[in-house]
């Protein structure tokens, strides 16, 4: 005789839920306010205050939804080119060094054209940028259809070596001249700067350019064959050969495609809030963006919504750094508490829970 | 208490399992006495083995009862089931391959012992029970009848009071069936009750005392093997007669559409089968069946015959008489193939996908589903539905995932989908593999009707009964070599299993 447990059992669900699909980030967002708001009280600070200062103060003002917008941008950029990699089963989580390889390289083009002027400066370091976030990116493909070097490790370290070498640059060859010897780039001329959209703000035309990508992504996901490639060799990789779709071209194709767009995301933000070439040109938007792409269910439109929202938890740690004198460590502590909750909730897509009914009829005494 | 000492060791009543769209069991009963095999006998999805997953614990019935020794069980997990005393011999075998016998066997014990003792004990049992096997030879060169044996062993060393058998013959040749049913018939003489699950009714004939034969998850009959022929028991089984397929001549014109010459294919992976000078020609108009044990190279030689795995030397594989060996899936589409893989799902079809995606996964190079570099969801959509109507495919829509559709409606939809583009070569593995009786007739008359315009056509099976019915010729895969072909007329059963276990024909006429 076994006692009946009174816990629910996970059981799988005989299709995949849909709703939850859709539900799982909302009810991971409401966890991770909870759990942020125990936090807070384990600080001593009124929860409700803390969460003003996070969620709210940084919308309340026009300047500060531009703000938003130039957060969100490099975050949305890189989020779709993500979503589209992972729906193929490809796991680039190295976008962070192909974002400062391509920050780099588009920051090398712009000081090259130091007090130059000319409308050709701004497309040769965007190109720029984004051929060197593809290059530090094929890398990853070579070594991933070359030897079947799994993609997470290579990636993720050459972000290390992408992130000392922006270093070993700004102290060496890129150092401003005239910098009393500070790690720092000169600053770019006119020509090299991406153009403000509302004077009085930061926003750049680079959020236009994450609003074309969310477009471009989705129309490829959804109508091209590439797109339909990369979803058949993400659910079931042998029916993708079966239908003559090579994995190691969607491979090269999702690689280079991610960093190409990180690229362009890094270069956007050196020629854009930045303007110079530093040590650290990212506050790891690139990591960042991995959870954008899986809060907004590897959608292109999903990842523009879960852009903005992580862009707010960047805003939000500097508010709350600046009015309640929390440590900027919060910011991190909301990304990571939102990525673990979605992946908690996920489970549900898959699973249900059965509470068992108590005391089986089969055993009466 | 409940009464004890029940004539019966197990007991099922009113079992009932539903799956959503499908009653999967709907009030089965069954009653097996020590020592009897017992056949559960039905077409394929007819919900075998849903009855058996709930004896063993691993699916709980909506309702019924289950009784062991004449008590009413509750039976929540397969460990609970071992400790009961029954054990089960599942049709594919969990076994790491890089791994010995005694290991595999070990990591499967719920109570450890040692690997010595556990090594002494399967040489005991493999000698008593006419089951050789070395407990410290490697899996991944043992043969699929000798991993058998493995599992077999594993469920004896629980001393189970009943043994339960998934379609255990499926993977067998002829010659090791023959085997197998000495050692079942030695251990129900020793008082160890059998289940035995399989739809093949010679086997049945040979081996069981009663059978109890489900039809679209209802019990049809509880019988006495002994009181019936096989006529009847396939009446019961299939419901109304069947019609079996009218084949005409065939009409082979002579003109060869697909020939292999000399093929070898060095197997990537370690554990996998090399094929060795493979050649084969198929002509407009016949049917051409390839028989042999699954993992004999059947899915290797598919890959190389439909362009996923691509061959150095393309004269190799001919097309139309032109070279294709470096062809890829989609030029080999169209210059005129279409090929069905063995696995419906994962491979024939994306589960997740919708009919419609999986209308256009092959079918977007031959029906031109493609605009200006856009997917045609029109084109596509009015595609996926002429398959659906040609070939009855049971479906609320078009636009439900692959992987809610049933097998034999799935295999259906894949098979229609690629004779729906007019494939002049048609390759099929497994075309009917758990498939029901009415969608395989259909399936078979189709491949038929595509032969009987011009198509040349390979049906790769482990089917025999199958493939005597349809094909003009047959030859048969072992090891990756491929024997030579006989036309179907002139063959038996016992003559394909000789070609299956890699003996040529010539060699035993000789003998």
């Amino acid at each position: 005789m076994r006692p009946e447990s009174l816990l629910p059992v996970f059981v799988k669900r005989p299709l995949p839920s849909r709703a939850m699909v859709y539900l799982s980030p909302l009810l991971a967002l409401t966890l991770t306010l909870l759990a942020g708001s125990v936090l807070f009280l384990t600080m001593s600070v009124p929860p409700l205050q803390a969460m003003y200062a996070f969620f709210i103060e940084p919308l309340s003002s026009v300047y500060g939804l531009t703000e938003l917008a130039v957060k969100a941008t490099p975050l949305v950029l890189i989020g779709v080119a993500l979503a589209l990699g992972f729906r193929a089963g490809v796991w680039n989580i190295g976008a962070e060094g192909q974002l400062i390889i391509g920050g780099l390289c588009g920051g090398a083009v712009a000081l090259y054209f130091y007090e130059q002027e000319g409308f050709y400066i701004l497309p040769l370091i965007l190109l720029a940028g984004i051929i060197g976030g593809m290059l530090w990116a094929a890398i990853v493909a070579f070594l991933r259809t070359r030897f079947n070097a799994n993609e997470i490790l290579t990636s993720l370290m050459l972000s290390y070596v992408a992130s000392l070498l922006i270093n070993l640059m700004v102290h060496g060859p890129l150092k401003d001249p005239e910098g009393f010897n500070f790690p720092e780039s000169r600053l770019f001329s006119e020509s090299a700067m991406l153009p403000i959209l509302f004077e009085g703000t930061r926003l750049h035309l680079g959020a236009v350019f994450a609003l074309l990508v969310v477009a471009a992504g989705w129309l490829m996901l959804s109508r091209s064959l590439s797109g339909f490639q990369i979803k058949a060799m993400g659910s079931a990789s042998a029916a993708a050969e079966h239908a003559g779709f090579s994995s190691n071209r969607i491979i090269w194709m999702t690689l280079l495609l991610g960093g190409g767009v990180a690229g362009l995301a890094g270069t956007i933000e050196v020629a854009g809030p930045i303007g110079q070439l530093l040590p650290t040109i990212s506050p790891g938007y690139g990591f960042t963006a991995i959870i954008v792409a899986y809060v907004g269910r590897l959608h292109p439109l999903g990842s523009l919504l879960a852009g903005l929202l992580l862009a707010l938890t960047y805003l939000g740690g500097e508010t709350a750094q600046i009015n309640l004198g929390l440590p900027v460590a919060v910011t991190g502590v909301f990304q990571g508490l939102l990525l673990f909750f979605l992946l908690a909730c996920d489970v549900f897509i898959h699973y249900q829970l059965q509470w068992r009914r108590s005391g089986s009829s089969g055993e009466a005494a | 208490m409940s009464k004890k000492n029940s004539e019966y060791l197990l007991e099922l009543e009113g079992m009932r399992k539903a799956f959503p769209g499908v009653l999967a069991n709907d009030d089965v009963g069954l009653a097996i006495k020590p020592g009897e095999v017992h056949a559960l006998l039905g077409e394929n999805g007819a919900g075998k083995s849903t009855l058996v997953k709930m004896i063993y614990g691993i699916l709980q019935p909506d309702s019924g009862t289950i009784k062991f020794n004449g008590k009413p069980m509750k039976i929540l997990a397969p460990a609970q089931a071992r400790e009961l005393g029954i054990a089960m011999v599942f049709q594919h075998f969990s076994l790491f391959d890089s791994l010995t016998v005694v290991e595999n066997i070990s990591l499967g014990m719920d109570h450890q012992s040692s690997m010595e003792k556990l090594a002494a004990r399967i040489t005991e049992l493999s000698e008593r029970y006419g089951l050789p096997l070395d407990p410290h030879r490697h899996v991944y060169t043992l043969s699929v009848g000798e991993r058998q044996r493995i599992e077999i062993i594993r469920c004896l060393l629980q001393q189970p009071k009943l043994l339960v058998m998934d379609e255990p013959t499926s993977v067998l040749t002829p010659q090791e069936v023959d085997k197998l049913f000495e050692t079942l018939k030695r251990l129900s003489s020793e008082g160890m009750s059998i289940l035995y699950i399989s739809h093949k009714l010679d086997e049945i004939k040979a081996l069981c005392h009663h059978a109890t034969i489900l039809r679209l998850g209802r019990k049809v009959a509880s019988v006495n093997i002994d009181e019936e022929s096989p006529q009847t028991l396939a009446a019961m089984m299939m419901g109304e007669e069947l019609q079996t397929l009218q084949r005409g001549e065939a009409v082979n014109s002579g003109q060869v559409r697909l020939e292999v010459a000399g093929l070898n294919v060095t197997a990537a992976d370690p554990l996998g089968i090399s094929l060795k000078d493979i050649h084969l020609q198929i002509c407009a108009g016949e049917v051409v069946g390839i028989a042999g044990v699954a993992g004999n190279g059947q899915d290797e030689l598919l890959a190389a015959l439909n362009g996923e795995t691509r061959v150095r030397e393309a004269a190799t594989i001919l097309l139309e008489g032109k070279p294709a060996g470096r062809l890829g899936p989609n030029e080999r589409r169209l210059a005129g193939m279409a090929s069905v893989p063995e696995k419906r799902l994962g491979h024939g079809a994306v589960p997740d996908m919708s009919l419609v995606d999986n209308a256009f996964l092959t079918a977007f190079r031959r029906m031109r589903l493609l605009r200006h570099g856009l997917i045609d969801y029109a084109r596509t959509r009015q595609f996926c539905e002429q398959v659906i109507r040609d070939f009855s495919v049971k479906t609320p829509d078009a636009q439900v995932p692959a992987e809610s559709l049933s097998g034999g409606n799935l295999q259906k939809f894949i098979i229609g989908r690629e004779l729906d583009q007019n494939p002049e070569i048609l390759l099929v593995s497994q075309p009917t593999w758990g498939v029901d009786a009415g969608a395989a007739l259909t399936i078979r008359r189709a491949l038929r009707e595509r032969a009987a315009k011009g198509a040349a056509v390979l049906v790769i099976s482990q089917d025999l009964d199958e493939l005597m019915e349809i094909t003009d010729r047959i030859g048969a895969l072992c090891g990756g070599h491929l024997s030579a072909f006989y036309p179907t007329r002139e063959m038996t059963v016992e003559k394909v299993g000789l070609l299956m276990a890699g003996v040529t024909l010539e060699q035993e006429y000789a003998a």
